[in-house]
């Protein structure tokens, strides 16, 4: 291979954006993945022609600059997480209460119906 | 790096984690997949140009647009890849620089020449067929983006697979000339396809510490054997035959065992001393300079849409 090659120019590197792709109605925004834009409209019509170039029915499409997407893990920063463990009072199996029980009046209607 | 960390990282790998960017990884791990998933990227461009040669001239309108749109899709998975790179922190530029200036590797088998329309179809068949067995592995790989990646691309990749085979089907049962056209097709692309899968286990400096992180989770000769086993039978059901003497099938095993492949001419290929390893990379280059006005178009409108933008009123 000839090694004396040096590129002319330099490649542009845009920034990079994150695409969401929603396959139908009132699902949610789902990671796609990423792609270089030099701005919003450029980043959704390159969202457009990379991702729904396939033909797969989506609805909508969000297109996100990755360095406004801020993020915590929990294996960094378990605490951050912790929260959610105290919150046990939040889901119904957390209570003891009685089931509900038909009145007389309904369980004679029933009786009558047969 | 301490040790108790890179064994927390193989505690995950053994338990099946995947791993994300953000998380801590044996900095051999990060070159690894740089090496890989660009290589890998840079097979998907320069993949493009093979068969990009023969879009005007592929037989009828509905085949032109389904080669085109093969093409176009090589372009998409090269930048899946790329992004999937990205996330292990280099650039993009970096990466293109490395091909172009041929320090970085891309798949041999696109060193060689596409001398008929027949060739089209075997490429579609044998070569995306043999992508895609590698490629089913790697959706399973241990590195999150990568997978993912992998996932996307698989889903594209059979459409390739089953037009090529479909072109392979047509021209078999087509006119005498036809058939003898793809199954010379077929007898120069056997070989080459079969390297794809790159060397021996035994030769394979890689392979153990891959599979040891689960970025490969099958050896190259497994997944080559895979490939024959299927590739064997879709030839029989085509009528056309394969280019190897010692080709014979073991009843124990229900596995095609196949002759020995020339490895000289693999490292021979590897080495930049292909049939068009040149004109590839010369083509490559040149696609790259001559498109910078685009990308510079591109720029300028993006600041020219800024610019009126902040003039508007609010």
């Amino acid at each position: 291979m000839p090694d004396d090659y040096t590129p002319r120019m330099q490649d542009t590197q845009w920034p990079i954006w994150e695409v969401f792709l929603q396959s139908k109605t009132g699902s949610p925004h789902e990671h796609a993945g990423s792609l270089h834009a030099p701005d919003f409209e450029s980043a959704l019509e390159n969202a457009r022609d990379v991702y729904l170039r396939h033909g797969d029915p989506q609805t909508s499409i969000w297109v996100v600059e990755s360095r406004y997407i801020r993020t915590v893990e929990s294996e960094d920063n378990p605490e951050f997480f912790e929260y959610t463990k105290y919150n046990i009072y939040r889901h119904p199996q957390f209570y003891d209460v009685p089931r509900g029980k038909r009145t007389e009046i309904e369980r004679k209607a029933i009786q009558n119906r047969g | 790096m301490s040790e108790s960390q890179e064994n927390k990282f193989q505690e995950r790998i053994d338990q099946g984690a995947k791993i994300e960017p953000r998380d801590w990884m044996p900095e051999r791990y990060r070159k690894q997949l740089i090496r890989m998933i660009s290589q890998h990227a840079h097979s998907e461009i320069v993949g493009m140009l093979p068969e990009g040669n023969w879009i005007t001239r592929a037989p009828s309108l509905k085949r032109k647009k389904i080669l085109l749109a093969k093409v176009q899709d090589e372009a998409g998975h090269g930048l899946y890849l790329y992004c999937a790179a990205e996330t292990l922190g280099v650039d993009r530029r970096e990466l293109i620089d490395q091909l172009h200036t041929g320090k970085a590797k891309y798949a041999s088998i696109f060193n060689y020449p596409t001398l008929t329309w027949a060739d089209i179809g075997v490429i579609g068949w044998l070569v995306d067929g043999a992508a895609i067995v590698n490629q089913t592995m790697l959706a399973r790989c241990s590195y999150g983006p990568y997978s993912r990646a992998m996932i996307r691309i698989c889903k594209e990749e059979n459409f390739h697979k089953v037009q090529g085979f479909e072109i392979v089907a047509t021209m078999a049962k087509g006119t005498a000339a036809q058939k003898k056209m793809v199954q010379d097709a077929v007898n120069r692309w056997w070989w080459p396809t079969l390297m794809m899968f790159g060397p021996h286990d035994s030769e394979s400096a890689n392979t153990p510490e891959l599979m040891k992180w689960k970025v490969k989770t099958k050896s190259n000769d497994e997944l080559r054997q895979r490939f024959v086993n299927l590739t064997v039978r879709q030839a029989n059901a085509v009528g056309l035959s394969i280019p190897d003497p010692h080709l014979e099938y073991d009843p124990e095993s229900d596995d095609w065992r196949f002759g020995e492949i020339d490895w000289e001419e693999f490292w021979n290929v590897i080495r930049g001393n292909g049939p068009c390893n040149r004109e590839r990379l010369q083509t490559r280059r040149e696609a790259h300079e001559e498109g910078a006005w685009v990308r510079e178009a591109a720029e300028a409108y993006a600041s020219k849409r800024k610019a009126e933008a902040l003039k508007q009123p609010a």
